[in-house]
């Protein structure tokens, strides 16, 4: 690659007890990419998003963004930084409406003197902005856009995670398993949907265990393997089942695919 | 987008509601989850209805005037533990505070010469401290609500009593000394109806938390730390934070009360409100708060203490034993949570 990599880390190490979720794990992503990040369960996938995005600290490691090494102390510290994500659990309030649930931490306020002195939420502006944000992206048709998620389904909660990530994500989006609970169909709008977010020139990391999806969308392929990057593969030059053998360990990587 | 137009109807489809045909029950069950007061109100209108045709004297504007100021005190409180419940939590601490704050604002004006405005002020702050201490000991030591407020109930109450030498101070020393510290049991008149300062005292601060709750990004803050922490932590709320000052609100809500309750009961005494704790509680479960967190309008526990001062003075109009109050409070708690459970169980 001739860019240098809008998000990278080296080095990382996250113990859990005796369990080492990350074992001097790296992570190259690029500007406008998508990245997925393939590996058994328990690889470690979810631990590293996490780190990545301020969920949990690393025990050692570094990070850079942009060139700049950051250190993120809360998950809120990553957003501000543009760093939007679809967690595994979606990290949504259940009882809460989809407006409040997209707009949870930076809601916007009345104008004048209702909003400054008496902090008044917008709730007209909001909603309205949620609709809209939703109608972009072409992934909800919702009737009642202030019904609780949790009278949702399975798939519309995850489409309203997606929404949420993809609509404020400014530097870079993380969506872990994205599509695990959505029909043929809803998965199809997410892929379409990373492949406009790519479009708009947003680097996007996939995590999933589907292998048609990863292949579809992705640009190249990390693979991890026991807490850290085994290696980096372009899916024009290897096969499904290839990827799924690096993953388990049936097979060598080649020693080109190896991470530097 | 790329090439969603040509899957036609797509945009459409995804996660469209198809009109799904319900049961009447499962009717009233979405109906209640989305009007979670609904519950507590038509309980409240039920039971005024009945004791008022079975105790004649039920309706007089001297009886209603008399359950508003009875509830008073226990509905201020109920308004600090719903906040506290409404992030899962449970604060056993409240009545203790109450009545260490009521004991220090009157030892202060009547001992120590503090003129009243400044003790009434120093309650005020102990009730943010007491509140503090709670907040960070759930969030700093990460103990769980039930065991930390426990703990405190007995420290606040052996300070009490330390505070009061168990000493009454009597309303005659109140009314020549520190007045003001009776105000909330003031009484004026609107439309033959009795009130007291403490009733609109309670009534006020259900309207403002209503609004703090319904209109302010704390409030839905509040909300969302009750539903899933951890979901809200990653959605990039400071949990922490809102937590702790829920717990500082509702110890000042406390303080409040406190003035309050010597103005109800006329003077300050170390021993009273001993079953002010759970009398809250009460109110906020019957109110249809979840105990599990995150559920629940703020204005359902003043509806909650409401029910219970009905109760207790229909009852007692009916010529029916204390005994049957107790009775009947219990069986309501238990409807309530019943009742919680099976709206909670509303799915998609
Ligand atoms: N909070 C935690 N406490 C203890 N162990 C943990 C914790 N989180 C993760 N682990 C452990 O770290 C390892 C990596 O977990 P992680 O969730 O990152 O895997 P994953 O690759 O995302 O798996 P999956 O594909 O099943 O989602 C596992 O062995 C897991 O048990
Ligand atoms: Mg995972």
């Amino acid at each position: 690659m001739t860019a240098e990599p809008i998000l990278k880390a080296r080095n990382l190490v996250k113990r859990y007890g005796h369990v080492v979720a990350l074992d001097r794990a790296d992570f190259d992503l690029y500007p406008g990419e998508v990245l997925a990040v393939i590996g058994d369960n328990g690889a470690g996938k979810s631990t590293l998003i996490k780190a990545l995005s301020g969920a949990i600290q690393v025990d050692s490691g570094e990070i850079t963004l942009n060139g700049r090494p950051v250190n993120f102390a809360s998950p809120l510290a990553a957003r501000q930084a543009g760093i939007e994500t679809v967690y595994q659990t979606l990290a949504l309030s259940p009882a809460l409406s989809i407006t409040d649930n997209m707009f949870m931490g930076r809601e916007i306020r009345k104008p004048g003197l209702l909003g400054r002195v008496f902090k008044m939420l917008d709730h007209a502006e909001m909603e309205r902005q949620a609709r809209r944000k939703l109608a972009e992206l072409g992934l909800l048709t919702i009737q009642n856009i202030n019904q609780a998620v949790e009278t949702l389904s399975g798939g519309q909660r995850q489409g309203v995670a997606v929404a949420r990530a993809v609509a404020f994500g400014s530097k870079v989006v993380f969506m872990d398993e994205p599509t695990a609970a959505l029909g043929v169909k809803e998965s199809r709008r997410v892929l379409d949907l990373i492949q406009d977010v790519r479009a708009r020139g947003l680097p996007i990391v996939l995590i999933s265990h589907n292998m048609p999806h990863v292949f579809e969308v992705a640009d190249r392929i990390h693979i991890h393997r026991l807490g850290r990057r085994l290696c980096v593969i372009n899916p024009k030059d290897y096969t499904m089942s290839d990827a799924v053998a690096f993953m388990t360990g049936a097979k060598e990587p080649p020693a080109e695919a190896l991470a530097a | 987008m790329t090439d969603l137009s040509k899957e036609e109807g797509a945009g459409e489809q995804f996660a469209q509601f198809e009109p799904v045909s319900r049961g009447p029950l499962a009717v009233l069950q979405r109906f209640l989850h989305a009007n979670p007061t609904m519950v507590p109100f038509i309980v409240l209108v039920l039971s005024a209805a009945v004791f008022g045709l079975i105790a004649p004297n039920f309706f007089s504007a001297f009886n209603l005037s008399l359950i508003m100021q009875q509830v008073a005190i226990v509905g201020t409180l109920a308004a600090a533990q719903s906040l506290v419940i409404l992030t899962a939590g449970i604060d056993l601490s409240v009545a203790a505070v109450m009545v260490m704050i009521s004991v220090i604002m009157g030892r202060l004006s009547v001992d120590f010469g503090v003129p009243v405005p400044l003790a009434i002020l120093v309650g005020m702050v102990c009730g943010l401290i007491t509140g503090a201490i709670n907040g960070l000991l759930v969030t700093l030591v990460r103990l769980p609500p039930f065991i930390t407020t426990l703990g405190t109930w007995n420290v606040f109450l052996a300070l009490n009593y330390y505070f009061s030498g168990r000493e009454t101070i009597r309303s005659q020393t109140l009314d020549a000394e520190a007045p003001l510290l009776k105000l909330f049991g003031e009484r004026f008149e609107i439309g033959g109806a009795v009130l007291t300062w403490g009733v609109v005292l309670m009534i006020v601060v259900f309207l403002v938390l209503w609004y703090v709750l319904q209109y302010t990004a704390w409030g839905r803050r509040v909300y969302a730390v009750g539903d899933d922490k951890e979901a809200a932590e990653l959605a990039g709320i400071r949990t922490d934070r809102v937590l702790v000052s829920v717990y500082m609100v509702a110890g000042f809500i406390v303080a409040l009360a406190a003035w309050s309750s010597i103005g109800r009961v006329g003077s300050v005494s170390p021993t009273s409100f001993f079953e002010a704790n759970l009398q809250s509680i009460t109110a906020v479960v019957i109110g249809g708060i979840s105990l599990f967190g995150g559920r629940g309008s703020i204005l359902g526990p003043m509806l909650g203490a409401l029910i219970v001062g009905v109760f207790n003075s229909g009852l007692r109009l009916a010529g029916v034993e204390v005994l049957w109050q107790l009775f009947a409070t219990g069986w309501l708690i238990i409807l309530a949570v019943a009742i919680d459970q099976w709206i909670r169980k509303v799915s998609a």
